[in-house]
């Protein structure tokens, strides 16, 4: 197979955006392992490509709805990372002006629309966000995140009910990483293939190794152009793994661990940087990049740390348009 | 609407000049739910009939029977600058939408810190007396009342119905608009085009100086019937209509109590934890040592609404039920 250099660039937009993820990730669990930041962790260690790749796919501009387990996501998506660990610091500089929270990131300057802690519950959401696109006929995307463990919920067969009667612009992206909170799929999903749900509602379902960087984004790629061309939704499942539990501190002692070593074995960052060296991306260059994502977590970081904390008035503010009385 | 006269109206057709005027006024008005297009025959009691021949299927559009669909597709659309509408036929169906209104269209203008707004207006139907049972005629406004971020509206005559629904619909913020199934054909006078009731304020329907009474929606009518009566013994009664329940206007509750120095609360949603309660409680802690009697609570009973005629009309608080809690309040005076 011919490389072309666009592919090489596009998996190289994917690998700066993984890496991203993996950095912030490895810098939240410094510090909460540290006890600087005291907050319940959800990781995307393991489902960093999956993002990536979608995100390339996308405009600026498109939207994006994703759950508590976002920052994938959120950083794929362009969301700036000191505002990101500053709102999970609680700070007034932090996206929300730290009233939302990591389970709740928002900047629509980025398009990340609404991020949810409610399983299940930004697929009806997102479909308003297609529905305004299609009226307003501006040519925008929304894609929704969500788990495997999302599509045994009622919002899910509602939304997807909706979204492919109304041929909502909408991209429906199931990270299936097999396990929802510490029940493996088997023993709460009776069918093999959640893509086979899509399928049930008329809407083309797709399932794809997204661990694979080319996979995925050629398979992103075609969603998002169906959508933009006003064809309707896609359901992409997309396979990957989850390395560090539910939740930090969670030890996944209910996975395998055969299952659990032969995941990390194909851990998806160093094997998309393995392609990309293969793809005659130097080492120099890879390295450069490297050290400045290390550089820019770094930053963000310490800028979460040294901001200030918002004004107790905040609490009045953003209930409704107006004030609240003291 | 250029007639000499202006004919009397219904609540219903109260509803529909509202979303007409706001559809016409504003291309980001656009309506959600089950059957209202004319295809269908514009809605379960034809609010909505003709406006998606007016305005087109796109902007007035039928859903499945997907409450969470209907709220969380009219959630996404107000985020990012549309006006949706959405109507969940009856308040009992509301609860299978809780999620999407209690967790997501009331908090995120908090939670994304004032990045995004959720202007939208959830109407919904309710209302005991007409024998629809335990799932199709309760009033759940105390649950709306109880979420910061929620504003719960709700109407006790025609011309209000009008104008406290367009300016739901223009208002910047999520509102649970309740319409009384009973009395949704009764006929009133009808507003001026264009008029519009402002959320927050409540209305003195009569003023009186032995006791208040604040009450809301249908009740109202019988609260005005119970005063006319108790005026031919010399009983001189204020009557407070809130019209916004929540956030509710007490600077009017209280200056009216603080006048009258008794007070009763009447509403048709069960008494207990009701939003009586929250009435009740604020009288109390700003004019304790100023009242001449308890304040007291007319609701209905602590049972699910049943079928039976006889049942119903005993479940459901009554004229009488007011006027024993007004002369209670009296007799302490």
């Amino acid at each position: 197979v011919k490389t072309s250099t666009n592919e090489s660039d596009i998996l190289l937009d994917i690998y700066k955006r993984a890496k991203l993820v993996q950095q912030a990730d490895a810098k939240f669990h410094q510090i909460i392992s540290s006890g600087q930041l005291r907050i319940i962790y959800y990781s995307p260690r393991g489902q960093e490509v999956v993002s990536a790749a979608m995100m390339t796919a996308l405009n600026p501009d498109d939207y994006l709805v994703t759950i508590y387990r976002g920052i994938h996501d959120h950083l794929s998506k362009g969301l700036p990372p000191k505002e990101l660990f500053a709102e999970f610091a609680g700070k007034v500089t932090g996206t929300c002006k730290g009233k939302g929270g990591p389970m709740h990131i928002t900047h629509p300057a980025t398009g990340v629309m609404v991020t949810t802690g409610v399983v299940g519950s930004g697929i009806p959401i997102a479909n308003g966000l297609a529905l305004a696109s299609q009226l307003e006929g501006d040519g925008k995307v929304t894609v929704c995140c969500f788990g495997d463990g999302a599509s045994n919920i009622g919002a899910f067969h509602e939304g997807l009910n909706m979204a492919q009667l109304w041929k909502l612009p909408v991209v429906f992206l199931c990270q299936n990483n097999l396990y929802g909170e510490h029940t493996r799929m088997a023993v709460s999903t009776p069918i093999k293939s959640i893509a086979d749900r899509g399928v049930a509602y008329g809407m083309k379902s797709v399932r794809v190794n997204g661990n694979d960087a080319s996979q995925m984004y050629a398979t992103a790629k075609e969603a998002v152009a169906r959508a933009r061309a006003g064809d309707g939704p896609t359901l992409i499942e997309a396979m990957t793994f989850r390395f560090n539990g539910h939740l930090m501190g969670d030890n996944s002692h209910y996975i395998p661990r055969k299952e659990m070593e032969a995941a990390k074995a194909r851990d998806p960052v160093p094997a998309l940087r393995s392609k990309l060296l293969e793809m005659q991306i130097s080492e120099s260059q890879l390295d450069d990049i490297e050290a400045h994502i290390v550089q820019v977590i770094e930053e963000a970081a310490q800028f979460g740390f040294d901001s200030e904390y918002p004004s107790v008035e905040e609490n009045r503010r953003d209930v409704l348009d107006v004030e609240i009385a003291s | 609407m250029s007639e000499a006269k202006p004919k009397k109206i219904t609540f219903g057709q109260a509803f529909h000049m509202a979303m007409d005027e706001a559809m016409a006024n504003d291309p980001r008005v656009i309506l959600l739910g089950e059957d209202i297009g004319d295809e269908q025959g514009g809605g379960v009691f034809k609010a909505t009939v003709g406006l998606s021949t007016k305005y087109g299927v796109k902007r007035v559009r039928t859903t499945p029977i997907s409450e969470q669909a209907i709220v969380g597709a009219a959630i996404g659309a107000a985020i990012v600058g549309y006006k949706p509408i959405a109507e969940i036929m009856l308040m009992n169906f509301t609860t299978v939408a809780m999620d999407m209104i209690v967790n997501h269209a009331a908090k995120l203008r908090f939670m994304s810190g004032g990045q995004t707004k959720v202007p939208l207006t959830i109407r919904t139907m309710t209302g005991a007396g007409a024998g629809f049972g335990g799932q199709h005629s309760d009033m759940l406004e105390a649950w709306f009342a109880h979420v910061p971020g929620l504003k719960v509206v709700t109407s006790s005559n025609q011309a209000d119905a009008k104008g406290l629904l367009l300016a739901s619909i223009e208002d910047d913020n999520p509102v649970i608009f309740i319409e009384n199934t009973v009395t949704y054909a009764a006929a009133g006078d009808p507003p001026p085009p264009g008029y519009r009731v402002p959320l927050g304020k409540a209305r003195v329907v009569q003023e009186g100086s032995d006791v208040t009474v604040i009450s809301y929606g249908a009740a109202v009518a019988k609260v005005q019937a119970v005063a006319r009566k108790m005026a031919a013994t010399g009983v001189s009664v204020e009557i407070v209509d809130l019209r916004t329940i929540a956030p509710f206007d007490a600077e009017t509750v209280l200056n009216s109590v603080g006048k009258t120095k008794r007070a009763v609360v009447v509403h048709e949603a069960v008494t207990e934890f009701g939003v009586g309660a929250e009435i009740s409680s604020r009288i109390h802690e700003e004019l304790f040592s100023d009242l001449e009697a308890p304040v007291q609570r007319v609701g209905s009973r602590y049972a699910p609404v049943p079928v039976s005629p006889v049942l119903e009309q005993d479940w459901l608080y009554s004229e009488e039920k007011i006027e024993r809690a007004i002369n209670k309040t009296l007799a302490k005076g």
